[in-house]
């Protein structure tokens, strides 16, 4: 079967810093997948390269089996991978339901279709999910009066409107109150479950990511140091002393 | 769901009222047509140069690039058409020898302010590839330039009268007043463009050019077409800016390469400036910048004779300084209160979500 997502041996320095060092991973259709290891372990740098923020140094991603690596960041996001940031990156100016709205199914969307009105269901689905990241109250606020938790969940609504085969997440749970984290969890299984949703977690709240994913890469000094099922991740002594400092 | 842009009745109730003032306002005072002429062009170069700089948040000082363009494509198809225009401008015009019947002379009318758009809209499609990958400071360096240029470029160019400018074709007698039928374009011209501007703001166009405005490297992630949205505005407003200086053109009959065509100093910043001060990034903004702004500027011309540019000057200082959101944009943070009470309305319990 060919894997959503696979990268082989990829690597990427920044003045000689090496971000990225030789890392592979597989993300099968359908499954989620956590990417943990310790802050500046580079997820992040492995998340810019999957969706072209930056060029790589060598290795290979392939997307349902075809090559993305010399792609544009736009055509990959149209490819179907989309990405939310650590930082919430929303468009401040621009109303919570503008946000939204502008980003419904924007990735599918042809050029010729921005000039027609939304069907009616773009606005119930939307509706919808401002509802269930408790926004709905806000829709008329401009995202940039929203609290940082909130532009968290503004981003992800806003990248699920938007229909992707492939989402990544980088530290979604971050700001997030733990009432909420408990939904975002169970949502994002839904979406997995209901709609074929692939996802690849970064995340440093381990409980979170040890009920979300399937499977899990453990990332350190931009080598992949570890992965395996999260019961198997949580006792590997090469883990836990890359996290306590060992390593 | 309303967006602000969106045509309501009530908003369509005023757009005809207004739209009807208009329509009777050269009867019953005709004394100001010029002036109000140029005014419905101001409002037109407002919104254009909006489109792009508030709407889309790329400034750009350049766009007297299209109202010179479309000012010597309109003359030049006008003369063109029935003369041959190397002679004419070496006889700077006019005379008895270039002389244009009634027919003639609405002919060249109707196909040249077309043609302006065209023009004008093809530049800047051209440009727009180039152009438009550049961002903030260099955009903004990269238009100024291009304006600059093209005002040098035309004064070298001995066919269209070089320096020494061109003249549009004399109104023949047997027309009437021409200047009510260049106030009526420019009034139909002005109505166009904001009910087009009104349309396209109020689709997902618009909500993808305030996205391309809040954060492009964002909008292009979640594989919005960001170029094609930016070449697409770029291209409207020029077309808009290309017409609207085709009827200047013909306004004020004498085209001087640097101080009418391609006139950055004053109607490049102009523009800029009667968006700023109505409200940039907003549909009502531009065009109450540009009424105000057309007023105060006769005003000061006419009664700080002298003084007009310092008064121009401190005028802008003041905009900048106490309405940094321009009129319509101060006006509706008093109406909606926003930064005030809107915190207040948020129960405590989800605040810290």
């Amino acid at each position: 079967m060919t894997a959503m997502l696979e990268l082989v041996e990829i690597t990427k320095s920044f003045d000689g810093i090496r971000a990225n060092d030789k890392v592979s991973l597989r993300v099968e259709p359908g499954s989620i997948v956590g990417l943990i290891g310790p802050n500046g372990s580079g997820k992040t740098t492995l998340f810019n390269a999957i969706t072209g923020v930056f060029p790589i140094d060598s290795g290979s991603i392939r997307f349902k089996g075809s090559e993305i690596s010399k792609l544009l960041a736009g055509e990959i996001a149209r490819a179907g991978i989309i990405r939310t940031f650590q930082q919430p990156r929303v468009y401040p100016h621009m109303s919570v339901a503008a946000n939204m709205l502008v980003s419904s199914a924007i990735r599918r969307a042809s050029f010729a279709s921005l000039f027609r009105r939304a069907p009616p269901e773009a606005d119930e689905k939307l509706s919808e999910l401002l509802d269930f990241v408790g926004l709905a109250r806000r829709r008329d606020l401009l995202a940039g009066e929203l609290s940082f938790g909130q532009q968290k969940l503004l981003e992800l609504a806003m990248a699920l409107v938007n229909d992707p085969e492939l989402l990544l997440l980088d530290e979604p749970t971050a700001g997030i109150n733990p009432v909420l984290i408990a939904s975002l969890i169970d949502r994002l299984k839904a979406a997995n479950r209901e709609r074929g949703l692939t996802l690849l977690v970064i995340e440093h709240n381990m409980p979170a990511i040890m009920e979300l994913a399937e499977h899990i890469y453990c990332l350190a000094h931009g080598r992949l140091l570890a992965d395996g099922p999260p019961h198997t991740i949580k006792r590997d002594t090469k883990v836990l002393d890359a996290y306590l400092g060992a390593a | 769901m309303g967006t602000p842009f969106a045509l309501t009745p009530a908003r369509l109730l005023l757009l005809a009222a207004l739209i009807l003032c208009g329509v009777v306002a050269p009867l019953l005072a005709p004394a100001y047509q010029s002036q109000a002429t140029q005014l419905l062009l101001f409002i037109v170069f407002a919104l254009a140069w909006d489109l792009v700089g508030g709407q889309m948040g790329y400034n750009s000082f350049g766009n007297v690039l299209f109202v010179g363009l479309g000012m010597y494509v309109a003359a030049i198809v006008q003369v063109g058409l029935f003369y041959d225009v190397g002679l004419y401008t070496e006889a700077k015009g006019g005379g008895t020898e270039f002389v244009f019947d009634v027919n003639q002379f609405l002919t060249g009318l109707a196909l040249g302010l077309p043609a302006a758009a065209v023009a004008s809209a093809s530049v800047a499609w051209l440009l727009g590839s180039l152009v438009l990958s550049m961002r903030g400071h260099y955009f903004a360096i990269c238009t100024l330039g291009l304006g600059i240029a093209a005002g040098q470029v035309a004064a070298g160019i001995p066919w269209i009268g070089a320096g020494s400018g061109m003249l549009t074709p004399n109104p023949p007698a047997g027309l009437g007043d021409v200047g009510l039928l260049l106030y009526y374009l420019a009034l139909g011209l002005a109505v166009a463009c904001t009910l087009t501007f009104a349309w396209l703001l109020s689709s997902r166009f618009g909500l993808a050019l305030n996205a391309i405005r809040d954060d492009e490297d964002k909008a292009e992630a979640m594989g919005l077409k960001t170029h094609a949205a930016k070449v697409t505005a770029w291209v409207i407003a020029a077309a808009f800016l290309g017409v609207a200086g085709a009827i200047y053109g013909n306004l004020v009959r004498f085209i001087d390469p640097t101080e009418t065509a391609f006139a950055g100093p004053t109607i490049g910043v102009w523009m800029i400036l009667m968006a700023l001060l109505g409200g940039k990034g907003t549909l009502l903004g531009p065009i109450v910048g540009a009424v105000v702004f057309q007023i105060t500027k006769e005003l000061f011309w006419t009664y700080l004779l002298g003084w007009q540019r310092v008064a121009l000057g401190l005028l802008i200082v003041a905009v900048a300084v106490f309405f940094p959101s321009g009129i319509v944009g101060f006006v509706r943070d008093r109406l909606s209160g926003r930064g005030g009470d809107s915190e207040e309305s948020v129960p405590a319990k989800e605040k810290s979500a």
